[in-house]
């Protein structure tokens, strides 16, 4: 897959999360060549890793399943994966883009079989649910993985654990001497839908994410939240695998905070509202969620779903940035402490479980994207300066939720083709 | 002076009382950026102990407390940690504004008369103002004998062993109560003060 040709009439698409695979997808059946380059070593990006989509409360799989089937149905894509762009040199209609390609140590041979994760015996940190739990170091990243291939962990690599693998692979997929290359790709248009990640929740310092075991993120919440997670779909809190029935949710953890984030992320609000669903479904009656917010934004055409959600005795709403977080020594509960500001009452309330709505973050922030783009003061990419042909899609541009991702990188593709479109008519 | 003052600034505002302390107090202007978070209230280690957070005090500037808010003693617990603006989200001045407001009610006669901090700071401004220089003998005795001779002698009395521990070891000069040692240009800044006092009275529009 690493000799793939490219012309200056292709697309060269960087990030295969829902938004790279998007843009990709409508180029593509556009009538036009598309390279997708994806740094982990399989499509979906952090959408896979969501246990449902709001308002509808259904699951990302579903939407994975009808974009991965395009991809395999269209000749015109060609996947890059454990890929990264390093650098693009050249003017609109005419690029050519540095690739590095990490080494994966499986090759096409693989039929998931799962022989060699057996064979394995280091376990690593499990990135799919944000290092909950630990996986085997011969490893399928998740079960909807495409393209369906195992990875061997490079920690292993020299390792007689390596050898084990290799051994118990009845297919020849093991190639434990497969080096890192660099490859050089021509392109057209460049689209840059490298996405978001979660913002260090470490450094919201009265909160004590790195102090406390029972303060987690929204996106670890949502991993404990799904019976593919590390704790089987069970909400158990970490310090003691105690049932959390009383949740507590911090909106703003990072966003709208001159000393983190400056940006809402826009996202969390409905996340924290959808989530208090999970906490409904799996207590009934016995679940309990507190939001502690500063104004709820439930973007859009969503403010029906907060209605729901408000109208849910079991569910609290406090006006109140939480101050700081502490914790009790002997039950490891959290108590939050604050005021809100509907009536200036001080509160020290305990729950067994807080999740902090953590904002977004571009992965890579405008000022390290090997090229010329008009970024905000996030690092999120705002515009394409004229001339040239390298668009921004998704999470790359601001801080969204799927839906708008998509209408991003279908917005970004139809710019792509413009290009190419012009490049063909010149070369015609 | 103060009631004076007092008067021409509730002529110009009327009811006003956001732009008559973002004109006139320090750090004023940073009060509307607000965004009644809550974080500097539940961040004050003073704050079960004053009756108005910082939070509450900025909502009561913009919903028109005047009287309210210049008559609070809140301003004068402020302890100058500085939690609230290391953690404000919007990074407002918060201390500096709390310190603003106390000084504009003490200028406009309006703080509370027996708050023992506006005590002390009038004591020390007098005292450090006079010679260029803190006389610590006469300021700690100032405050001892503000509720009278007998309350200010019971005081003493009670620190006698820390006083005279200070004086062996050279921390206190009896003979500072007679006269103490002064700036050697005691004018000059005297001078400079007064010099400092106009300015700040133009740009802030006072008129005494």
């Amino acid at each position: 897959m690493t000799q793939a040709v490219a012309t200056n009439q292709t697309i060269l698409v960087v990030g295969g999360g829902i938004s790279g695979v998007t843009a990709a997808l409508e180029a593509a059946e556009c009538g036009k060549d598309v390279v997708l380059v994806e740094k982990n070593p399989a499509l979906g990006g952090r959408t896979t890793m969501l246990y449902r989509y709001f308002p509808k409360l259904c699951h990302p799989t579903c939407g994975l399943e009808i974009n991965l089937r395009r991809i395999k149905a269209n000749p015109r894509v060609r996947v890059l994966t454990m890929a990264e762009v390093t650098g693009i040199a050249g003017t609109r209609g005419d690029y050519t883009a540095t690739i590095r390609i990490a080494p994966r140590y499986v090759n096409g041979n693989c039929t998931a079989c799962g022989a060699c994760a057996e064979a394995v015996e280091t376990m690593v940190d499990d990135p799919f649910n944000y290092s909950l739990n630990r996986t085997k170091a011969a490893y399928l990243p998740h079960a909807m993985a495409y393209p369906l291939r195992y990875v061997l962990h490079p920690s292993i690599i020299g390792t007689p654990d390596a050898e084990r693998a290799k051994a118990a692979c009845k297919y020849s997929a093991i190639d434990l001497d497969m080096k890192e290359e660099t490859i050089k790709l021509k392109a057209g248009a460049v689209i840059w839908a490298t996405g978001w990640q979660p913002y260090d929740a470490a450094k919201i310092q009265p909160y004590g994410y790195d102090r406390f075991a029972n303060v987690i993120t929204s996106v670890e919440f949502e991993r404990l939240a799904d019976p593919r997670g590390p704790t089987g779909g069970a909400i158990l809190r970490p310090s003691d695998g105690k049932q959390a029935k009383n949740v507590a949710f911090i909106q703003c953890a990072g966003s709208r905070d001159e000393n983190h984030l400056r940006h809402c992320s826009r996202i969390c609000c409905m996340a924290s509202l959808k989530q208090t669903n999970y906490v409904r479904e799996s207590y009934g009656e016995e679940a309990k969620s507190t939001i502690y917010y500063i104004d709820i934004r439930a973007i859009d055409r969503f403010e029906e779903f907060y209605a729901k959600v408000k109208s849910d005795p079991r569910v609290k709403f406090i006006k109140s940035k939480v101050a700081r977080i502490a914790e009790d020594a002997k039950t490891k509960d959290v108590v939050l402490h604050g005021v809100d500001t509907e009536g200036y009452h001080r509160y020290a309330n305990t729950h067994d479980l807080c999740v902090l709505a953590i904002g977004m973050e571009p992965s890579v922030p405008a000022e390290r994207i090997p090229a010329e783009v008009i970024a905000d003061s996030s690092g999120f990419i705002e515009a394409t300066p004229e001339g040239s042909a390298i668009f921004g899609a998704g999470c790359a541009t601001n801080a969204l939720d799927v839906n708008r991702s998509v209408q991003s990188a279908t917005a970004a593709a139809l710019r792509a083709i413009q290009v190419i479109n012009q490049v063909a008519r010149a070369e015609a | 002076m103060s009631e004076a003052l007092n008067e021409q600034a509730l002529a110009r505002y009327r009811n006003d009382f956001l732009k008559e302390v973002e004109e006139r107090v320090e750090e004023g202007e940073w009060v509307k950026m607000c965004m009644q978070c809550g974080v500097c209230a539940g961040s004050c280690p003073f704050g079960p102990h004053w009756q108005h957070s910082p939070q509450k005090i900025f909502m009561m500037i913009r919903a028109g407390k005047r009287e309210e808010v210049l008559t609070s003693d809140s301003m004068w617990m402020c302890t100058s940690c500085y939690n609230c603006v290391v953690r404000c989200p919007r990074q407002l001045p918060i201390t500096q504004i709390i310190h603003g407001l106390a000084t504009y009610a003490h200028r406009l006669g309006l703080a509370p008369r027996d708050q023992p901090t506006r005590h002390f700071s009038r004591l020390f401004w007098k005292n450090c103002t006079r010679a260029g220089r803190v006389n610590e003998l006469k300021l700690t005795l100032g405050l001892y004998f503000k509720d009278g001779l007998v309350s200010g002698i019971k005081k003493a009395w009670a620190l006698r062993n820390i006083g005279l521990g200070m004086l062996l070891a050279k921390r206190l000069n009896p003979f500072e109560l007679i006269r103490g040692h002064e700036c050697s240009d005691k004018a000059g800044i005297q001078k400079m003060l007064k010099k400092a006092h106009e300015l700040e009275n133009r740009r802030r529009g006072f008129q005494e």
